[in-house]
């Protein structure tokens, strides 16, 4: 099967202006070579710690921001060239639901308004009827249907959410993405939601580009997995094959940081000093060996490339000639 | 006066109200708690359960109005702190029990450098001249295992990472070698890796001194790989105190049982989170008996109507919940 969303070699640089007459002085290089695809019913995770450019990468998908190179194929269509009623037509295929449920709401908007705005906007229904698809997609998303007639400060965190869950999908999308949809809940709510979109995806077979920092919650969603470092994909599987065997040193490093809620075994272990350097003096060669607790001589001074080191599964590391 | 085997902090029967427009916001209630010396406590519970409420309680640092501690006591070394003038009070904070918050940019202040910060709290707990505050400060950072240590006291704080930040915020805490440190989110606000990093930096020094720690956290990974015991806090109180190894091995308390179970974990296969139904309850206008029993899955009769007491189903395993009362229990709803 071909695939939904496929991205190929994706850069985006940030210029970064400095005084009066803002000369560009530098560049952020926030994404630098991405590439990836998903298809009908999978999820792809996209993993890695704040400022690796994930976040970007979701907005790059989304069209929110065109790529200074590469390209985004929706179904074999480069969005780049899609105008008017094309365009529009994409928009309603490619839904996103953002981190912050208190903050991607208008306040002072019904529910009804903000869940039904893509119905609205697209035209594709109004008055009565377009009530009637806002109190379905409530009820599938876990709402009453008497919520239609409420303002966002009346609902929690996690009923919240759920808000933003319907309107991503009720012009019945065929690719989502989640950037962090449940860093701002607790994890008794985080559990619900993460079912729910999992339920959801089984109900209609979405494809999902799922962003998280958060190793557990990617692994629970996703069907593969693509780790960020700096910008890049570093290492990319199927989600069990990356966690029964990671390949890349930063890959080891993150599992190796996570907390497991377990006494028994104190796994958690600081394995890389030093913090992220910074996307706009990036170290020369592999962008990761500055931490690497396995760096060699040619790590400081080549970049190695993704290439696959067993069947499906990739890792960019000079480990791996 | 304290004893060998009396507690480095008691806290017993605290409550602690919020008056707002709202009404009357019941933050903490019966809530007891002991940290022995040199013993790492988590406190762990979700967004608004009271978990940094009864931190501050501690030091007095609850803002009143609107807020006031209206019954319990909280022995430290013996004495109750609650019965404190303020100058005394002010003579713990720092010194005996010092504090460190989640997000570190918001202890420091932006326009001083981080050497001239950390020299006003040696210069103010210790009688030492410029040169040998300096040299204090040095040693601390490297005990921190900051990298750069003289240069970094030139630095201003948004010069620095928040991991090297909140280094920052645990070399000045730790200087003043106080008993106990409270410790708010301290790793929240940072990336697993750097988290890793200052979770290891905070145990071994703690360890290594003697102090005794008071961590709090909503993150029941971090809470079990660093702590001794753990007290389970929901909605204003604590339902469950163990030791570490029981607690995660063997929940006693339904929310504590959710609770784990509603993780993601990295070692197993689930195929679905459990779920606890529902959300947290409103605190202005909390449930009656238990306050977890709206969303619990084992309440019977008695969960809606008696505040559980606590029963010890095992040695130092302490639960509120009426699952565990034995005949002397069944007696007490029969009255009531």
């Amino acid at each position: 099967m071909g695939a939904v969303v496929e991205a190929q070699n994706l850069i985006k640089h940030f210029p970064i202006r400095s005084g009066f007459l803002g000369r560009r002085v530098a560049y952020l290089k926030a994404v630098d070579g991405v590439s990836f695809s998903v298809e009908r019913g999978e999820t792809l995770g996209l993993v890695g710690e704040s400022g690796c450019g994930k976040t970007t990468v979701g907005h790059l998908v989304l069209n929110l921001l065109t790529p200074d190179r590469g390209s985004v194929r929706f179904k074999g269509v480069d969005v780049r060239h899609l105008r008017g009623k094309a365009l529009r037509a994409l928009r309603r295929n490619i839904q996103v639901v953002f981190q912050d449920p208190h903050s991607s709401l208008d306040p002072r908007m019904l529910v009804k308004k903000t869940v039904g705005a893509p119905l609205a906007v697209n035209r594709l229904a109004r008055g009565a009827e377009l009530v009637q698809r806002v109190k379905a997609m409530l009820a599938e998303v876990g709402l009453n249907e008497e919520h239609v007639y409420r303002y966002p400060h009346e609902f929690s965190g996690g009923q919240r959410q759920r808000i933003g869950i319907a309107r991503a999908l009720i012009t019945g999308p065929e690719f989502v993405v989640f950037d962090e949809p449940t860093s701002a809940l607790d994890v008794s709510v985080q559990a619900q939601i993460l079912n729910l979109v999992k339920e959801l995806q089984r109900r209609h077979g979405y494809a999902y580009l799922f962003i998280s920092h958060d190793l557990g919650v990617v692994k629970h969603m996703s069907h593969r997995i693509a780790v960020m470092y700096l910008g890049i994909i570093v290492e990319t599987a199927a989600s069990d094959s990356l966690f029964a065997a990671p390949l890349h040193p930063y890959t080891r490093a993150l599992m190796n940081a996570l907390p497991e809620p377990d006494p028994a075994r104190r796994t958690m272990r600081a394995l890389l000093a030093g913090d992220v350097p910074s996307p706009v003096h990036l170290p020369p060669g592999c962008r990761f060996h500055p931490r690497c607790p396995e760096v060699q001589g040619i790590c400081t001074q080549r970049a190695p490339e993704l290439r696959e080191v067993k069947p499906g599964h990739r890792a960019a590391c000079h480990l791996y000639r | 006066m304290s004893g060998p085997n009396e507690p480095l902090l008691e806290v017993r029967d605290l409550a602690v109200q919020f008056f707002t427009y709202q009404g009357t916001v019941r933050a903490l209630e019966g809530v007891s708690l002991s940290v022995a010396r040199g013993e790492i406590m988590g406190l762990v519970g979700e967004t608004g359960c009271g978990k940094s409420v009864l931190a501050r309680s501690v030091l007095r640092l609850i803002a009143d109005p609107p807020g006031k501690i209206t019954a319990g006591a909280i022995r430290f070394k013996g004495r109750d702190l609650l019965t404190l003038s303020r100058r005394e009070m002010r003579r713990i904070r720092g010194n005996e029990i010092s504090m460190i918050f989640q997000e570190p940019m918001s202890s420091l202040n932006p326009v001083f450098t981080v050497g001239s910060q950390m020299l006003e709290v040696v210069a103010l707990h210790q009688a030492v001249g410029r040169e040998e505050g300096r040299r204090i400060c040095v040693e601390m950072l490297r005990q921190v295992k900051m990298p750069d240590a003289e240069q970094v006291l030139a630095k201003y704080p948004h010069e620095l990472s928040g991991g090297m930040r909140q280094r920052v915020m645990i070399a000045m805490e730790l200087s003043c070698r106080p008993d106990l440190l409270l410790a708010d989110e301290p790793t929240t606000a940072l990336d697993v890796t750097v988290q890793a990093q200052v979770l290891a930096i905070l145990e071994g020094l703690t360890r290594q001194r003697g102090v005794a720690v008071l961590f709090i956290s909503h993150d029941l990974g971090v809470i079990a790989q660093l702590c001794d015991r753990v007290a389970v806090m929901y909605a204003g109180g604590i339902i469950e105190t163990a030791p570490a190894g029981a607690i995660f091995a063997a929940p006693r308390h339904p929310y504590t049982r959710g609770l784990l179970h509603a993780i993601p974990r990295i070692a197993a296969r689930q195929e679905s989170l459990a779920v606890i139904p529902g959300s947290v309850p409103s605190l202005v206008d909390p449930p009656p008996g238990c306050r977890f029993h709206p969303r619990c899955a084992e309440r019977f009769f008695p969960c809606d109507r008696v505040v559980p007491p606590f029963y010890e189903p095992a040695p130092g395993h302490r639960v509120a919940c009426h699952l565990h009362a034995g005949e002397e229990g069944r007696r007490s709803w029969e009255r009531s």
